[in-house]
């Protein structure tokens, strides 16, 4: 019932969402047909607008988009005008989820061990060097740490390609790059999560009862130290799959992410939209899978 | 006590259903993968090697030849789509392309086109005078939003068509004389119509296709082209393919089979790519690393060459004190240009003191105002700014970028010291920009413009009055004047020498513009492994004459 509530929420949510992108991205000065030389005459200017309905009044404009994305038809684009925003979102996403979901996996796997690890070593050296690179993960952003894999992997010792998407060798520099400051994340969380179960009442109880300190550890703390990672998974998740511009840069791969930002900045009204409501739906899908799976991991979490 | 043991959980099967949500999760990742993989990383991987690949800038916006307007897409679809003419690879002049002959009568204004009766669609199909006027009709139909049909306003009666005022097209002087020949009028004596030709704008395309998908017509598999190529695979930010049209009439002499283009915004990574070997050329001027232009230019490799385009600044003739002409002329004389171009850009780009580049055929360019501070300063005090004094903080108006913010900061310290004119700089985002300057929303503007054939009116005819591109505020009907009345010359020199007389007015007399240097084409390519890259004023290099002479990757630094 609760979760049907939820999904319920959802729809007027992406109605509004939809139209605050659809209203602003149409105030911001400049338009999609905007460029440095002005096209041959008025005339051109105005069918173009005319054939992508930019001349209606904008609720007449937003309802007829609106039709069209009921019906699964997200529009043209307004710049790369012999693809439609579907296309794009077609070919872009695939790789983008591709990219995302190994960089969650990376960041997952190096962030809860790291975070596990240097809770359980609080206080001695392994705490302190495994602390110092959650920290340097954590603190480098990721268009320093994409040149400097490339200067040192592919341009110094030639291990793996330089940029482009093409094969297996070609997802682990991205992969890194895009997943260790989430991993640098993770491992701060799991820490702290950590560290204040290890100060819980029932973790002495157990204690108390005699319990070995690795089923102390992995049975009863870590389920609870969890928890903040799996309610910061979610977003992360829903950041990740829907690409990074700095590295899809940087890495020159074709998802979408590069689209998130230069689809503002040309104005390409019907692909801004387009993604900014792919970017929500994601958002709410995983906060609601988070919250399901709160209930599981934390049996004190209820939903009625 | 039992509330306790619930929450600590201590029976297995929970703790078993504990860790397969983990487990789970990490699955759900490993599986999004995969199913992304699937779908993206299988089509994308490389199954046969292209001869060669070339690093091309921004992803194309379109890759019908109506619609695009970028010098990157224009050298993919050169390939795809030929015109009656097209560029020699060495020098960037006209000659045969589908049309294997031409006359041209009545000094100059009217040319009969023979086309080839060997010239056929990539999928058999004849190309024929219909296919032409069809293309060029197609261009003019305002509906098309061809943002460059301005290309075909040379033509009788065209800018009458396409801005409404004739609805016929037989009015046009495009005329079918047979199914090979093709009679075409225009408007007065236009030395560049054959330049223009063989321009994308003007190309041929394949009339079924494209009323068939409308938009979409260039996804169509197998797409009708009338090039030496036929497009292999577009995928967006990833690659365009290109492969051979055996079906092209000078198939015999293209030099490779398979061409990659590979669409780049980063010039870093351009620049590794190039480095690795896994690119051949990069030879987009806008994704070259300018901070490593002093080490990689005297690299064997860096080609640099005299490009058809000019950074310039506009002053808003709207606006006090800038309508003004002394104060233009003053503030133009103390932009020291070798120190901009020496100090900033460094990509081989040359200072300029006139609007027209250097290199034309027919056109040697006026000189324009030197550096002149002393003068600068008497002119400013007889303007009645004497040191500045008196005179109001300008804004400067530049999108974002670094290059053009250096060039902002340099020219405010310019003007500060040799004026004691105060700057501000109003960095905006590139529509913003162009938003603002369209309004004559500034004082003064970064700019700059880039001519498409190698004659001065690609250039000259910005200014005129009534053109979109003007944006100055500046109209003088004498400039206006001078243009069409060297528009209307037969003769060369006379023609020469009034459009001279107009460009002097630009840059000596009334100075609504202040030219700053003159681009440069940049290519990177290994002439050990590459041939066929000529240097032309235009940057063009038809890709059928690339050749590769050695597949020596081994060459990398």
């Amino acid at each position: 019932m609760y979760f049907l509530k939820r999904i319920l929420t959802m729809i007027p949510l992406l109605l509004i969402i939809s139209f605050m992108a659809f209203a602003l991205i149409r105030v911001a000065p400049g338009g999609p047909f905007d460029r440095e030389r002005k096209p041959a005459s008025p005339e051109i200017e105005r069918a173009l607008r005319a054939k992508y309905h930019l001349d209606e009044p904008l609720v007449k404009q937003y309802f007829r988009y609106l039709g069209g994305v009921l019906k699964g038809d997200f529009g043209p684009s307004l710049k790369y005008r012999n693809h439609t925003v579907n296309d794009i979102i077609k070919q872009g996403l695939p790789v983008s989820l591709a990219l995302g979901g190994m960089a969650f996996c990376f960041a997952m796997g190096v962030g809860i061990p790291l975070g596990f690890y240097t809770a359980v070593r609080r206080g001695q050296w392994g705490d302190y060097i495994g602390s110092f690179f959650a920290l340097l993960a954590f603190c480098i952003p990721a268009f320093v740490v994409g040149p400097v894999l490339i200067m040192i992997f592919a341009m110094k010792l030639q291990w793996l390609p330089v940029a482009l998407w093409h094969s297996p060798l070609h997802f682990i520099l991205p992969t890194v790059a895009l997943g260790l400051y989430f991993s640098g994340r993770i491992a701060r969380l799991m820490r702290e999560g950590m560290t204040d179960t290890l100060h819980a009442g029932f973790i002495t109880t157990a204690r108390a009862k005699g319990l070995s300190e690795s089923a102390i550890l992995w049975k009863h703390a870590f389920r609870l130290a969890v928890l903040p990672v799996v309610s910061y998974s979610g977003p992360l998740l829903a950041d990740l799959l829907t690409g990074s511009f700095v590295v899809e840069n940087i890495f020159r791969i074709p998802g979408i992410g590069v689209f998130m930002v230069n689809s503002t900045i040309n104005r390409d009204y019907t692909m801004v939209v387009g993604l900014v409501l792919l970017y929500a739906v994601l958002l709410l899908v995983m906060n609601l899978l988070v919250d399901l799976s709160y209930s599981l991991l934390d049996r004190r979490v209820r939903y009625e | 006590m039992k509330s306790l043991t619930r929450l600590l959980g201590n029976s297995s099967g929970r703790l078993r259903f504990f860790w397969r949500q983990i487990c789970r999760s990490l699955a759900a990742g490993a599986a999004i993968t995969l199913a992304g993989l699937g779908t993206s990383g299988c089509s994308s991987a490389v199954t046969e090697q292209a001869d060669i690949v070339i690093i091309n800038g921004a992803e194309p916006e379109s890759l019908d030849p109506a619609i695009i307007t970028g010098q990157g897409e224009a050298r993919i679809v050169r390939g795809l789509f030929e015109g009656l003419t097209r560029l020699d690879p060495k020098d960037a002049v006209p000659v045969p392309g589908l049309a294997e002959r031409w006359e041209i009568l009545n000094d100059g204004s009217v040319y009969i086109f023979h086309l080839r009766t060997n010239a056929v669609w990539s999928t058999g199909e004849p190309i024929n005078v219909d296919d032409v006027i069809y293309s060029w009709l197609r261009v003019l139909d305002p509906m098309t939003g061809a943002e460059y049909a301005g290309q075909l306003f040379f033509i009788k009666n065209a800018e009458e068509y396409n801005t409404g005022k004739i609805k016929n097209p037989s009015a046009l002087g495009i005329h079918k004389m047979d199914d090979y020949t093709l009679r075409v009028e225009l408007t007065g004596p236009t030395p560049f119509f054959l330049d223009l030709a063989a321009f994308p704008t003007l190309a041929v395309v394949p009339r079924d296709s494209i009323e068939k998908h409308s938009d979409r017509w260039i996804m169509e598999k197998p797409l009708p082209t009338s090039g030496p190529y036929t497009l292999e695979s577009w995928r967006i930010h990833d690659r365009v393919r290109l492969r051979k049209n055996p079906r092209h009439w000078d198939a015999a002499n293209v030099q490779n089979t398979l061409v990659d283009f590979i669409p780049m915004e980063s010039a870093m990574t351009a620049m590794n790519l190039y480095l690795s070997g896994q690119a051949d050329i990069l030879w987009d001027k806008t994704i070259i690393p300018s901070e490593l232009m002093d080490v990689l230019s005297l690299r064997p490799d860096c080609h640099q060459f005299d490009y058809l385009g000019t950074f310039f600044m506009r002053f808003n003739g709207t606006r006090k004190p800038l309508d003004d002409v002394p104060v233009r002329n003053a503030l133009s004389m103390v932009i020291d240009k070798h120190q901009i171009v020496e100090k900033i850009t460094r990509a081989g780009e040359k200072p300029a003191t006139h609007f027209v580049p250097k290199g034309m055929v027919t056109y040697q360019p006026p000189k324009g105002l030197a550096y002149d501070p002393e003068t600068a300063r008497k002119l400013m005090a007889e303007a009645g700014y004497p040191g500045g004094k008196g005179f109001p903080t300008v804004v400067y108006l530049l999108k974002s970028g670094k290059l053009d913010e250096q060039i902002g900061v340099e020219l405010q310290a310019m003007f500060k010291e040799h004026l004691g004119v105060r700057m501000e700089l109003r960095q905006a985002e590139w529509k913003v920009y162009l938003a603002a300057q369209s309004a004559l929303d500034y004082d003064l503007s970064r700019s700059r413009w880039i001519g498409y054939y190698n004659e001065p009116t690609t250039c000259l005819v910005m200014l005129m009055s009534n053109n979109g591109n003007n944006r100055t505020g500046w109209k003088n009907p004498r400039y206006d004047e001078l243009i069409r009345e060297g528009n209307r010359q037969v003769d060369p020199k006379k023609r020469e020498k009034i459009l001279q007389e107009a460009e002097v007015l630009l840059i000596r007399e009334e100075v609504p513009i202040a030219p700053i240097y003159f681009y440069a084409g940049v290519n990177f390519f290994r002439p050990k492994e590459i041939e066929g890259i000529y240097f032309n004023l235009l940057d063009e290099h038809p890709i059928h004459a690339i050749r590769r002479v050695s597949r020596n990757r081994e060459s990398r630094n």
